[in-house]
């Protein structure tokens, strides 16, 4: 077992060569500001930057804004919205970034309390991508003054953009020199902007990564300077593409720093409930997560093995749910051979739950840093299980290699795993070949190919090209090329509105199909995650309780991303009691302590339905939003048939028994009827039936949520929750009796 | 390493070195402000002290990376670069770290022995262990 004890300091970057980089900037614009202060969580400020002209603006935000879209997420999708119109795709100049953490974020006391969200119109859906995202430079930008930053235009170099909430200067600079990976340049603008060693953990810094240039799959990292180990750390806002705009617009980097950290920052309305609210939480963390799910220990990965005994873990493109060879990638192993324990993994501060788990002094051996020992943040379940046994891939050291490598290049470790088992099975099928892949042989388990493909993708070469584009438009290429049939291909790519899907097997989990179908940005379980709900603990058995909770969980989830505080705290360890409470699966104790946060910072007491309120303005807001830009209906929340059951006759086969049982169980055969059929007759019932239950699924969801059968707002809901804005209106008023 | 050692059959439960650690670090009555607890009721001859072994779990899971030992090893606390999480009190296994309101920085025992003065019995000492 490696311990945090044994782990050595990372080596220094060369100060001379950091001299050299810092020396070639040009500044294009400096800016002197009075940094406003915080009161209760807020600083009522947005900073805008169009690096067109390198202009810096700061402006107010008005109280009705706050009110209606409280800040995170709501703040981000509200700038966006008034940025861009209805033709504005994701390349299109005032197509914005735009960043907030919300009033909790920035807080010490809780766990999981450094949130930022990011929102753009997303090169691979057309439509707002949000993604959160921890590090330091969410709370250290509301530190500096201000609640939100909107990047905006495209510059004709690569620029960086320094704010430094102590001085209270903006600069816009010309930065020509520094790396574009993300391992390097993190450590060296780090370096760059601090004062001495003990000064980097004051700077946090945004970047994305090489492949940004030119793959729709990229991301935006985050840093968090790691004190105890001597090195900068990654978190990702990885979903949707923001780092492919981000680059397009030439920004190299954001720099924050601000130093002093502490924990009345946010100068809260009341710092006692808080306090006692935080050392609660620790408690329980240091007395249960151990009984529980040794989030401390491994992370999110801790899941890996339950999932496959579940038949949930995404194998072969999502074929199959589980792995034989799941003894080699069980947490146990990534706990005992790879995944440095005893650490303090939080990535941001007072975070107990800590699970930015590390890989430490690891050594790569493939791609351009082949031979060099580095930190490998991760990998989560996401990764873990996209870019391992969905790839047919399940030996550690590959998985963290991808990891490292999705990582500083700046690809999404979830979509690029999705989308590499796609490929996979389009090679598998004899859609793609040896020639239209460039000599690479994307058979499932292939780890060299999956790791060439990634460093050819980096480098936009070979059939790195074609992977860079991601699923979807890969689907409509081959489509238009005449590779393998438009049916099959939209059956098997694991994609919706343009998204790649995250890690979990849906098949035998309706609500799932609904938690990833019914979602406004696309098939990512942050919105609805009842996998485990549903097929693991089996709270939500009924079709209505299922229904409910893609109306409950939807909005209940969405207030995080809206106040700034991370997901994983509110449930994946749970009070010693929780079992006993009314409602196990919703941990009542824990949303109470968010009523109290909430409370504690901002003076304003919300109870459990006012918090759904609060979600449910910006969560609709966000569904017009896609309307807006011409997705958004009933027809978009379609889903691929392999996220719903069986597509080819070996998936049918390898779980026959459960099918063919429940064509009686379910579907209503006899069992005599069912011995009679063909393989091919079995699996069109099967498939019949299963499509029947997500439209009847969708039937019964949109109603709760206030939304016409074609999936549009009502007025009179919109009315209800107070969103019936003007520009609102506009836009849902035609679609009101538009049959699907 | 220098820690405060503690002879529970001798303790009859005065709360005084409780009294005197809040008063010297926090200048207040409030016992729950010590770094020590005495609990339980010396006439039943049940009283159970918790006291800091210096055992070190609050240092690992301070993620600013603040609790270090000093010369003697004795865990202390960087008050100007805490970032007053309080992790290191709920992880601390003795229960015997504190908050106060409105103080950033967390207490906990830095072995100084004003508990030992302060008990009438010698059920407390320094000791080099
Ligand atoms: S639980 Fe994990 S992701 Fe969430 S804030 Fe803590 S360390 Fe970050
Ligand atoms: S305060 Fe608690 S955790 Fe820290 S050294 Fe003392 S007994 Fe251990
Ligand atoms: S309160 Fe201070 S000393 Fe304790 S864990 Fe947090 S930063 Fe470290």
């Amino acid at each position: 077992m490696i311990k945090m004890c044994d782990i050595r300091k990372y080596h220094d970057v060369d100060p001379a060569e950091i001299q050299r980089m810092k020396e070639a900037h040009v500044v294009l614009n400096h800016v002197d500001y009075k940094p406003q202060p915080i009161v209760k969580g807020y600083t009522d400020k947005i900073l805008t930057i169009d690096v067109t002209d390198a202009s810096v603006k700061i402006a107010d935000i008005p109280a009705e804004v706050k009110e209606k879209f409280t800040g995170g997420k709501g703040y981000c999708l509200r700038y966006l919205w008034d940025a861009t119109n209805a033709n504005t795709r994701w390349d299109s100049p005032e197509n914005e970034i735009v960043m907030s953490a919300g009033p909790i974020a920035g807080i010490t006391q809780y766990a999981g309390t450094g949130k930022m969200l990011v929102c753009t119109i997303s090169p691979m859906t057309d439509i707002p991508i949000d993604s959160n995202v921890g590090g330091f430079f969410g709370p250290y930008l509301k530190f500096s003054g201000f609640d939100a930053i909107e990047l905006k235009g495209q510059a004709e170099e690569d620029v960086i953009i320094v704010i430094d909430g102590n001085k209270g200067t903006i600069s816009v600079e010309k930065a020509p020199l520094e790396h574009m990976d993300a391992h390097l340049m993190g450590e060296e603008l780090t370096a760059m902007y601090a004062d001495n060693e003990n000064d980097r953990k004051h700077v946090a810094v945004v970047c994305a990564g090489s492949a940004a240039e030119h793959c729709n799959i990229s991301m935006l990292n985050f840093t968090f300077y790691d004190p105890n180990r001597g090195v900068v750390r990654l978190k990702q806002a990885g979903r949707g593409g923001i780092g492919r705009v981000f680059r397009h617009k030439k920004i190299k980097a954001v720099v924050c720093k601000y130093q002093g950290i502490k924990n009345d920052l946010n100068n809260v309305h009341d710092i006692s409930i808080i306090n006692k609210t935080g050392v609660k939480y620790h408690r329980e963390m240091a007395t249960q997560d151990p009984k529980q799910n040794n989030m401390r220990k491994i992370g999110t990965a801790n899941t890996m093995k339950i999932l496959n005994d579940y038949d949930i873990l995404p194998t072969h493109n999502f074929k199959f749910g589980g792995t034989p060879n799941i003894a080699e990638m069980h947490p146990q192993v990534f706990i005992e051979k790879w995944l440095t324990q005893g650490a303090a993994d939080g990535c941001w501060y007072g975070c107990s739950m800590a699970c930015a788990k590390a890989a430490d002094h690891f050594e790569l051996l493939t791609g351009p840093y082949k031979g060099q020992k580095v930190v490998v943040d991760g990998p989560e379940y996401e990764t873990a299980a996209g870019v391992g046994p969905n790839c047919g891939i399940t030996d550690p050291q590959v998985i963290l290699e991808l990891n490292f490598y999705c990582d500083t290049y700046g690809l999404d470790t979830i979509s690029w795993g999705t989308m590499c088992a796609f490929l996979m099975e389009c090679y598998e099928n004899g859609i793609l070949n040896k020639e239209r892949t460039g000599g690479l042989e994307l058979n499932f388990g292939n780890a060299a190919a999956a790791l060439e493909l990634i460093h050819l993708t980096a480098k936009n070469e070979g059939f790195g090209k074609i992977a860079a584009l991601g699923s979807h438009k890969q689907k409509e290429l081959f489509i238009k090329n005449g590779w393998g049939d438009a049916a099959f291909l939209n059956d098997i790519a694991m994609e919706q509105k343009g998204l790649e899907y995250s890690e979990y097997g849906s098949k035998e989990s309706l609500a799932q199909q609904g938690g990833y179908g019914l979602t406004n940005k696309g098939p990512q379980h942050d919105e609805a995650w009842l996998i485990f709900m549903d097929q693991v603990n089996n709270q939500i058995p009924t079709f209505d309780d299922k229904a409910e909770a893609l109306y409950y969980y939807p909005r209940f989830r969405t207030w995080f991303g809206l106040v700034g505080l991370c997901k994983l705290p509110w449930n994946d360890v749970v009070p010693e009691n929780n079992a006993l409470t009314d409602e196990p699966a919703k941990v009542p104790e824990h949303v109470d302590n968010y009523l109290n946060l909430f409370y504690g910072v901002t003076g304003k007491k919300i109870d459990r339905e006012e918090l759904l309120v609060m979600s449910e303005r910006v969560y609709n807001f966000q569904r017009i939003f896609n309307i807006r830009l011409g997705k958004g209906l009933r027809k978009h929340d379609a889903i691929p048939y392999r996220s719903m059951g069986p597509v080819t006759e070996e998936e049918y086969l390898s779980r026959q028994e459960r099918y063919d049982g429940q064509l009686v169980t379910k579907v209503g055969f006899t069992k005599e009827q069912v011995a009679a059929m063909s393989l091919a007759e079995k699996m069109a019932e099967t498939r019949k039936y299963r499509e029947g239950e997500y439209e009847k699924l969708i039937n019964a969801v949109y109603p709760k949520r206030g939304w016409t059968m074609n999936g549009v707002p009502t007025i009179e809901h919109l009315k209800k929750i107070g969103m019936d804005l003007p520009e609102l209106i506009e836009i849902v008023e035609p679609l009101q009796n538009l049959e699907p | 390493m220098k820690r405060l050692v503690k002879d529970e059959s001798l303790c009859v439960g005065c709360h005084n070195c409780e009294e005197a650690c809040a008063k010297a670090f926090t200048k207040t009555e409030d016992r729950s402000k010590a770094c020590l607890r005495i609990e339980g009721m010396a006439k039943t001859n049940d009283v159970q002290m918790r006291v800091c072994t210096q055992c070190g779990i609050c240092a690992s899971v301070c993620n600013t990376g603040v609790i270090q030992q000093n010369k003697q090893g004795v865990y202390m606390i960087n008050k100007k670069e805490c970032v007053g999480c309080y992790m290191c009190v709920g992880f601390c296994p003795e229960q015997v770290m504190y908050y106060v309101d409105g103080r950033n920085e967390p207490g906990k025992c830095t072995a100084c022995g004003i508990c030992v003065k302060a008990c009438p019995v010698g059920a407390l000492s320094i000791q080099d262990v």
